[in-house]
């Protein structure tokens, strides 16, 4: 039987730097615009004759070689706001004109389990639940530290903690209270109850050789990594690394984050890859915004067109979409202007790997690519 | 102390503040009722003190001037826990609901806790003037761009917004009247027009620019003239629309959960009475605030059990309410980020509503992530016997002698602020603890040890019931 796809969502959080994670090679004006914060000549890892990784991103090099890995070029939507949050918020909602509060992948989530029969298809690695995953009457965990995951954490010595969640799942069973808010606590509690204990369930059953380092963002994608791997039916799996955000010292500061990041997404598919787990899995990375064409003196600014991933068996490699032109007439208030709308990426994913129809959950039809395999 | 005041001291005290510990509920029972309501309304006159913002900027001048969102989330968070003010605080957090106004747009959040202590200094005084200074308040006129409503380019989203979520409600006038109140709003702006330069947030000041105000004509619900921004306020306030959605927004916000705002055109208030008798007072009093609340407070409507754990608390009031509960942060301490975070996992970021329609609340407060995670943040605040919260509750239970399950039971649940449970739930709590038989703190070391981890389990399970997720 054919695997379901998988879906894990990586976030860059804080506006990653577009021009110095995907370096144009052939663009002088590169280093007119970037005096600072550059990458110097000869350090970029080359893709081809036009383009280069940031340095600390020749882990992942070997994805582009083996056509594994998709990069999707000026990726945004018209009239960034270029503020964080704002930007976050139409990522995750995918309404750009006005102020929405259910996510895009909560709908993606009813659309694949509408009758709720599995309360893991949406699972996050983090604190607290990222607004793509909000939507009213889905059920989604929300994991911090796997090994420690459940209700009543706090509660000291196994004996005790056994006793007290069987005490909690009488608590909350229907034929206690009345009235339909006591019974949606009820039901809502149960369900928190069930994720809890098939989430426990994944380290108890997961083995590998994989040495993930101890960074947070390593930690989350092994934990992603277990669950997928100790098949409870999760579809989608969310998580973020932060901060982006990088106004001020961004050479050390950027150069970190790949190195964590890098290092963690080619543990992460090593590990998946060794225990048979890698085929039905697509990684995507995105960020809120990209950063401004010229440095600052030490960091970059908001700025607006992005870069995106998508890593997998089934992806097929390359460049996707343009690089922005770098031409000064061609800038937008500095920025470069994007030119390929998000909720594309979002549409092909859904469509090409999830095969789901994606115009109800990104609200239209939107330019796909072609950066997923039949 | 007759159970039956203190049991009501405790709903007052939920409901016009953050909870309370079972020594300030003894004391404010013993004061009664009516006068607690006085001081609560009224705490100039009773000689209670403000929060000494002194004390936020020597010791937290990251809360106090934030340079990221979180330190303004957790400056809200922090006057909630901490303020000899509590129902001022409520307000501030009632308004902040209604007037959501949300950092995620404004993106500086200096400027919004400017608004949030406009709510704190003049949110129980008096409505009109409270509209007044919501037009005029920077963060405002920013998130619903009355930035850009110009008059020879109106924007309508101020104007709308005026009429839909702030005063009237949907469906009490027409789309002329929105432009109307557009064009009455236009040249009420601010400088400069951005929030931010790369390193530092831009403070940000009204001003009124006639020369970019439309002094036309117009007609808005009928009255016709030169209006300005002033005479639609005074004109909305002259419809009965708008004291009945203030008073069902009182009457939500305090006395039991409705409905969410949205479906407030088509269905009916919960008690259509208790809501017309707020609205009369608020008419009545010249659109009074604290006149309106005295009214409330008093009222059968909010005294009646049937209210008394009819909402289900917000994160604010579970956080902030679990602090007070265990005598936490009495001293300038590190971990106040975490704390405001807090309520931001639990699903409400203060400063940063969802959207202009603010939160949801009621039972959609609750998902399967955000009750693990309220249950849990409570569960562990009343796990640490450290706290002098929870020492006293032991200390109160030690003092009493042998005690049964039902006793170790009911205990518990009187001293974490006389909670009201199903008889079934109080039935499993019962037998919970009947597995370790009579408890008694005994003389040993280790008697106590075991009479503390028995009492404080009990806490946990009592914080992990359906039930104590109302407030």
């Amino acid at each position: 039987m054919a695997k379901d796809p998988v879906l894990v969502i990586f976030q860059l959080t804080g506006g990653n730097d577009y021009l110095n994670t995907i370096i144009p090679l052939q663009e002088p004006t590169y280093r007119d615009f970037r005096k600072l914060v550059v990458i110097p000549e000869g350090q970029e890892v080359p893709l081809d004759d036009n383009y280069g990784f940031h340095p600390e991103m020749a882990p992942l090099k070997p994805f582009w070689d083996d056509g594994k890995m998709a990069l999707i070029h000026g990726i945004g939507y018209e009239n960034s706001p270029r503020s964080h949050f704002r930007s976050m918020d139409i990522w995750h909602t995918c309404e750009p004109n006005k102020v929405g509060t259910e996510g895009w992948v909560g709908r993606t989530l009813k659309v694949i389990d509408p009758d709720k029969e599995n309360v893991l298809t949406g699972v996050n690695f983090g604190q607290g639940l990222p607004r793509a995953m909000a939507m009213p009457g889905v059920p989604v965990a929300s994991v911090s530290d796997i090994e420690n995951y459940g209700v009543l954490t706090g509660i000291t010595g196994e004996e005790q903690r056994a006793r007290a969640l069987d005490r909690f799942a009488r608590l909350y069973s229907p034929a206690i209270g009345t009235g339909p808010v006591m019974d949606y606590l009820g039901q809502t509690g149960l369900d928190a109850l069930k994720g809890a204990d098939i989430l426990k369930t994944a380290p108890e059953k997961y083995s590998s050789n994989v040495e993930y380092a101890a960074t947070p963002i390593a930690q989350k994608l092994r934990g992603i990594s277990m669950v997928h791997q100790a098949n409870l039916g999760t579809r989608i799996f969310y998580t973020q690394h932060a901060s982006f955000d990088t106004h001020a010292s961004q050479m050390p500061a950027h150069q970190q984050l790949w190195k964590e990041c890098s290092r963690a997404v080619a543990d992460f598919f090593s590990d998946l890859r060794e225990n048979d787990a890698a085929d039905n899995v697509v990684l995507i990375m995105f960020s809120e915004f990209g950063r401004r064409v010229r440095d600052n003196g030490s960091g970059t600014d908001h700025g607006s067109a992005g870069i995106a991933f998508a890593i997998g068996d089934s992806v097929n490699g390359g460049h996707f979409s343009e690089y922005p032109s770098m031409k000064l007439e061609d800038l937008q208030e500095g920025d470069l202007a994007p030119n390929y709308d998000f909720r594309g990426f979002y549409s092909t994913l859904l469509e090409k790997h999830m095969g789901l129809d994606p115009t109800e959950i990104v609200g239209g039809t939107f330019e796909q690519l072609d950066f997923i395999a039949k | 102390m007759a159970s039956k005041d203190i049991a009501l001291m405790a709903h007052l005290m939920r409901r016009a503040g953050f909870g309370a510990t079972y020594e300030e509920l003894e004391a404010r029972a013993a004061k009664g009722y009516k006068a607690t309501i006085e001081e609560l309304l009224d705490p100039d006159a009773n000689g209670i003190p403000e929060y000494d913002d002194l004390t936020l900027a020597r010791y937290y001048p990251d809360l106090d001037i934030p340079s990221a969102p979180s330190m303004g989330t957790a400056n809200m968070m922090f006057h909630f826990y901490t303020s000899p003010r509590p129902l001022v605080e409520k307000m501030t957090l009632f308004w902040h609901m209604v007037f959501a106004t949300g950092n995620s747009k404004v993106d500086n959040p200096p400027e919004m806790l400017q608004q949030i202590e406009m709510f704190r200094q003049h949110g129980m005084g008096n409505y009109r003037d409270m509209l007044i200074r919501l037009a005029k308040d920077p963060a405002m006129i920013f998130f619903l761009d009355n930035s850009e409503n110009h008059k020879r380019a109106p924007n309508e989203n101020w104007g709308r917004e005026l009429l839909e979520l702030f005063s009237m409600g949907q469906g009490q006038y027409t789309e002329d009247d929105v432009k109307m109140a557009a064009r009455a709003f236009t040249g009420w702006t601010i400088l400069p027009k951005i929030p931010r330069t790369p390193y530092q947030r831009h403070h940000w000041k009204f001003i009124y620019k006639n020369e970019d105000h439309d002094n036309a004509d117009k007609e808005f619900l009928g009255h016709k003239g030169n209006l300005n921004g002033e005479d639609i306020i005074d004109i909305v306030l002259k419809q009965p629309a708008t004291a009945q959605f203030m008073a069902r927004h009182l009457y939500n916000f305090f006395v039991a959960d409705e409905v969410q705002v949205p479906s407030w055109l088509d269905v009916e208030p919960k008690d259509p009475q208790a809501v017309n008798a707020i609205a009369d007072v608020f008419v009545k009093s010249n659109f009074d605030i604290t006149e309106t609340l005295r009214f409330i407070f008093n009222s059968d409507f909010f005294k009646d059990e049937s209210a008394w754990f009819a909402k289900v608390k917000n994160p604010a009031e579970v956080v902030a309410g679990t602090i007070r509960l265990i005598g936490d942060f009495k001293e300038p301490k590190p971990g106040v980020l975490d704390v405001g975070l807090e309520g931001a996992y639990q699903g409400q970021e203060l400063i940063n509503p969802p959207s202009v329609e603010g939160w949801h609340t009621g039972q959609e407060w609750i998902d399967t992530g955000s009750l693990v995670r309220r249950v849990n943040y409570v569960a562990d605040a009343l796990g640490d016997a450290s706290k002098p919260g929870v020492q006293s509750i032991i200390n109160r239970l030690g003092s009493k002698g042998t005690l049964s399950s039902e006793d170790l039971v009911d205990g518990c649940l009187e001293l974490l602020g006389a909670v009201r449970v199903d008889d079934g739930t109080r039935q499993q709590l019962v037998d919970h603890a009947k597995s370790g038989g009579d408890l008694n703190r005994g003389s040993s070391e280790e008697e106590t040890r075991v009479f503390g981890q028995r009492v404080t389990e009990m806490l946990q399970l009592i914080a992990a019931t359906r039930e104590y997720q109302f407030g």
